[in-house]
């Protein structure tokens, strides 16, 4: 399986490297240097390089390749999804996953590196049980540990790894016992020139910060579950209970979880919260080129629509551009050629709009296409599918905890062609 | 250098010092910059000996480092390491499991040849230790002991083959992963565990699911028929059309006679349904990779039908991180060639956005053009207008190419496309253009007759398109999948297209053609070699067909060439010269060269380069890459004729098994099989004409049936002949379990259930001395057949499901195995007048439940039992003699399994008719069960005399919930609205454990699964008597033998799943007491706790 993983950072440098089995030179990474040189953009190196004697299988996050070395035959989603693990983890550890954090860490990653695999085949990847093997670092605890010499790593097998629930870690005690369920929808659309709908899917999760004591066991249930159409759970979700009565019941991990990730069902109309209005045109003869676009609201269920973000990238052949917005701020990168405009809330009376012109490169032709708008957004209290928690009960446990149900409906991959 | 040099050293001396000191904290930082050194590729070996002095350490901590550090070094310093073993072997036996697997792991990971002895030995020691944590390690080790020394594999293969006996889920995928990485062709090894894997598989952690489930999927491919083998000859026949290679036709031919000769219905092993079963939920997983195997396992084992189900969860798949979207794309692209028709629902999820990374949208093309049809061309290509006007030149380039793959696949579409392409040509991008005219060289080969106006077109191209455009050399033809063309120029082949066009359309455009050559002449040494030898080509062909105008041009390019750098020019100037000058030393070949260059030649076929690639096994690297990477186990073809299914029959059925099979069964969305039926083999035919018995089959479904039911009447006889002796001995079992007699009668019930592996091979030996006598004369008992049905139908076994199956399979005629013996335990029961069993219902027997039957028999045996002559049987009232008008229905919980579906839970109703006339037609109707619920009614009674009593069952599945079963009772007069609550203490059924079994139970359900209550004991509730009289009527639970005499032990498992509950009574000092009960079933465990506080304080 994963026989070694090397950290590069962006300018390509490996900072950390580490073997499950016999040592790997690290010129093998040559080769993945050679094919990222090939790549015009870090999103473009192959995710499998295959080399004379090995496999290099990558994934890229956070400004940094994680770069597994495997000798034989293996599915490389095992080890993509395995790296991404990885990262989630060193997140989970740390709150942020960045080349400094993991070079001031490299104790405990190294430690929680040797515990996710043994041999190259994954040993503990829940996050639960790895912070009881080796606790997380905190300011506190460093300050303790430097005083008394103790040490972050645990001397008592998780009893989570031996139970049926290994995603729980055991004797949980809070003060305050609550759970937190958000319900995020994301937009994922792609909307034509003139405006119409050519796809519109939404994607949802439900992202669960549960802090309960002891082994709760929870069930949630939706005013109307038909809705989802597709959806993946974590394990710890009941699959039986969910084909049998659409109820989510489960004992859920301590702290923050994905609790369900889901799908509505092509079949129900998405509604598109908000229009773009645009005119965008270059002009063959001259050296100057039009743009302007209007944000406005447009089923939007009585909400606001806050955190909006226009971003858009425009053709190499682009100088400049002077533009004035009605509201937020804007900047164009003359590098990148990447405008983007900071919009904020709209406000219905008075629709944001941007104005001005372009100059473009003289003596070149007119770009044969016009720029992609993206689009950001975020909606609070508004789940757009409608989909409805209807409760949230606990058993096995006394106390009351305190529940709380949000939702948020955000653009996702949001498109809009000109 | 040199002045560092000294600097390191120092550093490394102070890193020694602190090692040596004999503070931990001191120790704990020297290792943790050693470890920092480590991880940034330093060298730090030569503080080998420095650390490994620590390897004892008392700090967990500076331990763990050390290991690390030695890990890593162990192999460049193997004299030095050897002096860390004996810390390990002392670690080895240590009391807590941790320390014991964590040293089983660094031992082995120590990579010292000399040791492996010593490995050996740990691993075989630790493959039986007592923690499942352990026995991980241990299967984990090894892989590392197999590369460390390939010779112990024989003595690996047996520890693999115990661990794989495994039945707890911990070490289940470990094991497997040892399994394919050392033996993965000892596939025998697998046969005894198949179905354990299968069903434990949904609880197993993530990685080990993906491991199994590819190994399970060649497993299956081994073992199991071809599902598609009626469609695949039909599908091949209408490819053949297509691509009508001789190879194709020979197998084709080859297994049309193959399946005319049997020429039967296909009918799916139960076996590779179970797989297809259990692995579909996992379609559900958050884990892309487990997403991925379950994929490529129905892509290669399912029926046709299907297969769809996957399609939803790969498009899920969609919406993660680029490179899980890269790989899944790639297998979509495959799939999508062979079964389009399943993500034609999905068509837009692949559509393309400008933010995708070209490789990406490259793949995404892939699958468009591979989804395209005639009903949705209009559609996609509409997207692809867009996609050409895309800043990404590759991709551009590769829609153009999807664009040419559309129009040949399509002929509808043909022109519009050809048309679009040619506006193509006066695009500004020259990248374009020169695709473009790759793309339409193509498809005009295809009628070159009717498109003159565009090969003239083309002709005025040569000029704009121009030379030293790119650098590079001539390209293979089709993008390679989606590597990019790292900025390949398409320009000179564009060039070589319009060149070859000219040529061979000569006769077309027969002004513009020498003008072209003249032009191409002037420009000729400056050109790149693929458009020389378009020129070269073009010359002759001119010279053929117009000598007049061209042959001094063909002369002076010929020279040219002649005097080439490349010998590829050289060469085919000269073969050129040759063939078409005539001279007089050229011989025959020089008439036919005109054939030679003008001949038809057929139009080339723009293929997807997925295309076949699913001869790999789909999620390997190996399919990625499509090439073989080191290691890759080749997916084997269906055998023609399934290997003996009986292999995975496993003699010894296990508990845990059962349970966890029930708890399976209730996944099943397909109605069928949440009927008695369980597995019975007709209901699992894919095909639309079960009943048509196959010869393998043994018969149909009805006869099949009756050939086994003769079979047990064989063997009744000859039970009834030996039951004396037998009573004998079952009552010696009896006898056996202390202080079990005093217990109610439903007690006794249990313990003649109770599945002992010591009566069980009694049991098994009594049947083969039955088996062997030859059976005499058949009584024909009319109930023979539907009994053993019933009692079959009421086990509800996993392992020996197949038993029947088996047996079911063999003619009745063939000679008995051992296993199949269990079923003699069937023979003596009272037929049950309560359920019609469908003759089709023959099933599986598992000897426990086999047992289980014996408990009918016992009761049937002792009629008085059948009413509720237990006395702690509770009765209710089910219709009051008021509101029924003189009928009066009640009904209580006979505590007996209910013949024919061991889910359900039997209800014995009493309905004595107070009126002064008759009552008839009582029958149940209506029922409105919950989601879930059944009832199975019991049959209409015809006629209640005035002051009659009736008795009947009924049998209920309450889905383990206390919810109550509602439905109507109705006579011929009126109907009734009744419903029927159970208490909890009733939706179990006991069961038989030995105090090791229940206490291994237990500690599977610790934690949120255990419910402890204290309470205090009155008075009269002191004895063990009314104890466990008290327990045992509120719950139907059996006592399990326990050491202490202040415990009380009861075990049960609840109706419907099956699941486990455990009930501890330990009795404190005075009054008090402390109640634990261990379930699976939360509410359950609850409500039960409260019952039983409530029956013991009464």
């Amino acid at each position: 399986m994963i026989h070694s993983l090397f950290l590069i950072n962006a300018a390509g440098d490996i900072f950390l490297e580490k073997h499950w089995k016999s040592v790997v030179s690290r010129s093998v990474c040559d080769y993945f240097f050679e094919a990222q040189e090939r790549a015009s953009e870090a999103e473009n190196v192959p995710p499998v390089i295959p080399t004379p004697h090995h496999y290099l299988l990558s994934v890229y996050r956070h400004k940094i390749f994680f770069v597994a070395v495997i000798q034989s035959e293996v599915p490389p989603l095992f080890v993509i999804e395995f790296l991404h693990r990885v990262v989630d983890t060193f997140q989970d550890y740390f709150g942020v996953c960045s080349e400094v954090i993991i070079k001031d860490n490299v104790v405990v990653v190294y430690e929680v590196l040797e515990e996710m695999l043994d041999n190259g085949f994954p040993l503990a990847t829940e996050s639960n049980i790895l912070k009881e093997l080796i606790k997380p670092p905190t300011i506190l605890r460093t300050v303790v540990n430097t005083i008394t010499g103790s040490t972050n790593v645990g001397d008592q097998l998780p009893t989570g790894q031996l139970s049926v629930v290994p995603w729980r870690r055991t004797g949980v005690k809070y003060t305050n016992n609550e759970a937190y369920f958000d319900v995020i929808e994301e937009i994922d659309a792609i909307i034509d020139k003139s405006g119409s709908t050519i796809t519109a899917e939404i994607q949802g999760v439900i992202d669960a910060c549960v802090k309960l004591t002891g082994m709760p066991d929870l069930t949630l249930s939706f005013m109307n579950p038909r809705l989802l159409d597709d959806v993946s759970f974590h394990p710890c979700v009941r699959f039986k209970r969910w084909e049998s009565e659409r109820i989510l019941s489960f004992i859920p991990p301590d702290g923050n979880f994905r609790l369900l990730s889901y799908h509505v069902s092509a079949q129900n109309l998405v509604a598109i919260p908000v229009y773009v209005k645009h005119n965008i045109s270059f002009r063959d003869s001259s050296s100057l080129g039009r743009f302007e676009i209007t944000v406005g609201p447009k089923q939007t269920m009585g909400k606001t629509i806050e955190g909006v973000m226009v971003t858009s990238q425009m053709p190499k052949s682009v100088l400049n551009m002077t533009l004035t917005p009605s509201q937020g701020t804007h900047v164009f990168d003359p590098v990148t050629k990447l405008l983007s405009w900071d919009v904020g809330k709209i406000n219905p009376q008075k629709l944001p709009s941007l104005k001005g012109s372009v100059s473009l490169q003289a003596g070149t032709s007119k770009p044969d296409e016009n720029p992609t708008i993206n689009l950001q957004f975020k909606i609070q209290q508004l789940a757009i599918s409608g989909l409805k928690v209807n409760r949230l009960d606990m058993y096995g446990e006394k106390y009351k905890p305190f529940k709380g149900i949000k939702y948020m409906t955000k653009a996702g991959k949001f498109q809009v062609r000109t | 250098m040199g002045i560092f040099l000294p600097l390191v050293w120092f550093r490394h001396d102070d890193l020694k010092e602190m090692l040596d000191s004999n503070k931990d904290s001191l120790k704990l930082e020297a290792m943790k910059r050693i470890v920092a050194m480590i991880a940034r590729g330093k060298n730090a070996s030569d503080l080998f000996p420095a650390v490994v002095k620590n390897v004892a350490c008392k700090n967990i901590e500076v331990k763990k480092l050390v290991y690390v550090y030695l890990v890593r070094y162990a192999e460049e310093q193997q004299d030095l390491a050897l002096l860390s073993i004996s810390t390990f072997q002392r670690g080895l036996k240590d009391p807590n499991q941790l320390i014991r697997a964590s040293a089983l792991r660094v031992l082995s990971s120590i990579r010292v040849p000399i040791i492996v002895p010593i490995m050996m030995l740990a691993i075989k020691e630790a493959a039986s230790d007592m923690s499942p944590y352990v026995r991980k390690t241990a299967a984990h080790a090894i892989p590392k002991l197999y590369s460390l020394d390939s010779d112990q594999k024989d003595q690996l293969i047996e520890v693999i083959e115990k661990l794989l006996a495994d039945k707890t889920t911990l070490v289940a995928g470990s094991v497997v992963m040892a399994f394919e990485e050392v033996c993965p062709e000892r596939i025998d090894l697998i046969h005894k565990n198949y179905r354990k894997l299968c069903n434990l598989l949904i609880d197993v952690e993530e990685w080990g699911q993906v491991v199994i489930i590819n190994m399970l999927t060649r497993y299956a491919r081994t073992q199991f028929l071809s599902p598609n083998q009626n469609e695949s000859l039909l599908e091949e026949n209408t490819e053949k059309a297509f691509y009508g290679s001789e190879e194709e036709d020979a197998k084709d031919a080859k297994a049309e006679a193959a399946v005319l000769a049997k020429c039967k219905p296909y009918v799916m092993d139960p076996d590779h349904r179970l797989l297809l079963r259990n692995t579909k939920p996992l379609l559900q997983s958050r884990n892309a990779a487990v997403v991925m195997a379950v994929a490529q396992l129905y892509f290669h084992l399912a029926p046709k039908a299907e297969v769809g189900v996957i399609a939803k969860a790969l498009v899920r798949l969609l919406r993660s991180h680029s490179e899980v979207q890269y790989v899944v794309l790639q297998n979509v692209a495959t799939m999508s060639i062979k079964r389009r028709g399943m993500f034609e629902p999905y068509l837009k999820s692949f559509y393309i956005r400008s933010t995708d990374p070209t490789q990406i949208k490259i793949l995404k093309l892939e699958v468009l053009t591979n989804l395209a049809n005639e009903t949705n061309i209009s559609t996609i290509l509409r997207e692809f207008q867009t996609y050409i006007r895309s800043m990404d030149k590759d991709f551009v380039a590769a829609t153009i190419q999807a664009i040419g793959r559309c129009a040949t696949n399509i002929g509808k579409v043909r022109d519009t496309c050809l048309n679009g392409l040619v506006q193509l040509l006066s695009n500004r991008d020259e990248l374009v253009v020169a695709e473009s005219v790759v793309v339409i060289k193509k498809l005009l080969q295809m009628q070159p007759a009717q498109h003159s106006e565009i090969i003239k077109h083309m002709a005025k191209l040569t000029d704009n398109i121009q030379v030293g455009w790119g650098v590079a050399g001539p390209r293979e033809r089709g993008w390679q999948q989606c590597h990019m063309s790292e900025g390949i120029s398409q320009v000179p082949m564009a060039r070589a297209s319009i060149l070859w066009l000219i040529g061979e359309y000569c006769e077309h455009v027969p002004k513009i053609a020498p003008d072209v050559l003249r032009k191409m002449a002037k420009s000729f040494t400056n050109e790149e070699d693929i458009v020389k030898l378009q020129v070269i080509n073009l010359a002759a062909k001119l010279y053929l067909t117009n000598s007049k105008q061209s042959k001094l041009l063909t002369q002076y390019v010929l020279n040219l060439a002649k005097y080439d750098q490349n010998y590829d020019i050289r060469d085919r100037a000269r073969f050129i010269r040759q063939l078409i000058v005539p001279t007089e030393k050229s011989g025959a070949l020089n008439k036919y060269a005109k054939k030679l260059f003008l001949a038809q030649k057929p139009a080339p076929i723009l293929e997807s380069s997925f295309k076949d690639r699913d001869h790999f096994q789909l999620g390997s690297l190996s399919h990625l890459l499509n090439a073989k990477a080191v290691g890759y186990q080749e997916l084997p073809d269906w055998p023609d004729e399934a290997p003996d299914p009986s292999v995975r029959n496993v003699e010894v059925p296990e508990w845990t098994k059962c349970t966890s099979r029930e708890k399976r069964k209730e996944k099943v969305e397909k109605p069928f099989y949440s009927d008695s039926e369980g597995e019975s083999g007709p209901t699992e035919s894919a095909d639309s004409e079960p009943e048509s018995g196959s010869e393998e089959n043994g018969s149909s479904s009805s006869s099949g049936s009756s050939s086994s039911g003769t079979e047990e009447e064989e063997e009744e006889e000859e039970e009834d002949s030996g039951e004396q002796s037998e009573d004998k001995e079952e009552e010696e079992e009896v006898e056996k379990r202390p202080k079990r007699k005093d217990k109610e009668g439903s007690h006794k019930a249990v313990l003649g259930s109770a599945g002992s592996p010591s009566e069980e091979e009694e049991e098994e030996e009594r049947a083969k001395k039955a088996k062997k006598k030859a059976p005499q004369g058949r009584k024909g008992r009319v109930e023979t057949s539907s009994e053993a049905s019933t009692s079959e139908s009421s086990s509800s076994g996993s392992d020996s499901g197949s038993e029947a199956e088996a047996k079911q399979r063999k003619p009745p005629s063939s000679k008995a195995s051992p296993k199949e013996i269990s079923l003699l335990d069937l023979d003596d029961f009272t037929p049950s007048p309560v359920q019609p069993i469908p003759s089709s219902s023959i099933i599986s027997t598992s000897l426990v439940t086999d047992l289980e039957g014996l408990t009918l028999t016992d009761s049937s045996l002792t009629p008085t039992l059948l009413s509720p002559a237990f006395s702690a049987v509770k009765t209710y009232e089910l219709l009051h003699r008021m509101a029924g008008e003189g009928l009066a229905v009640e009904y209580c919980f006979s505590r007996r399994p209910f013949p024919g579906d061991p889910h359900m839970v039997a209800v014995q109703i009493q309905i004595s008719n107070n009126t002064d006339t008759e009552v008839k037609n009582l029958r149940v109707n209506e029922p409105k069960p919950l989601s879930g619920m059944r009832i199975q009614e019991f049959p209409e009674i015809e006629h209640l005399a005035p002051g009659d009593t009736a008795t009947v069952v009924m049998g209920i599945d309450f889905c383990d919930s206390t919810q109550a079963a509602n439905f109507q009772l109705c006579t011929h007069t009126r109907q009734f609205y009744v419903s029927i609550q159970p208490p909890v203490g009733e939706l179990m059924a006991p069961v038989f454990m030995s105090e090791n079994e229940f206490k291994k139970e237990q500690g599977k359900l610790m934690g949120m699964s255990e419910i402890t209550e204290k309470l205090t004991l009155p008075e009269k509730c002191q004895s063990d008597h009314t104890i466990v009289q008290q327990l045992t009527s509120a719950a139907n639970v059996g006592r399990v033998p326990c050491g202490a005499s202040n415990e009380y032990r009861f075990a049960a498992k609840t109706v419907t799943s099956g699941s486990l509950v455990l009930i501890t009574l330990e009795r404190r000092e005075g009054s008090t007491a402390q109640l634990t009960i261990n379930s699976e079933k939360m509410v359950i465990g609850t409500m039960l706790v409260k019952d039983i506080i409530q029956a013991l304080a009464q």
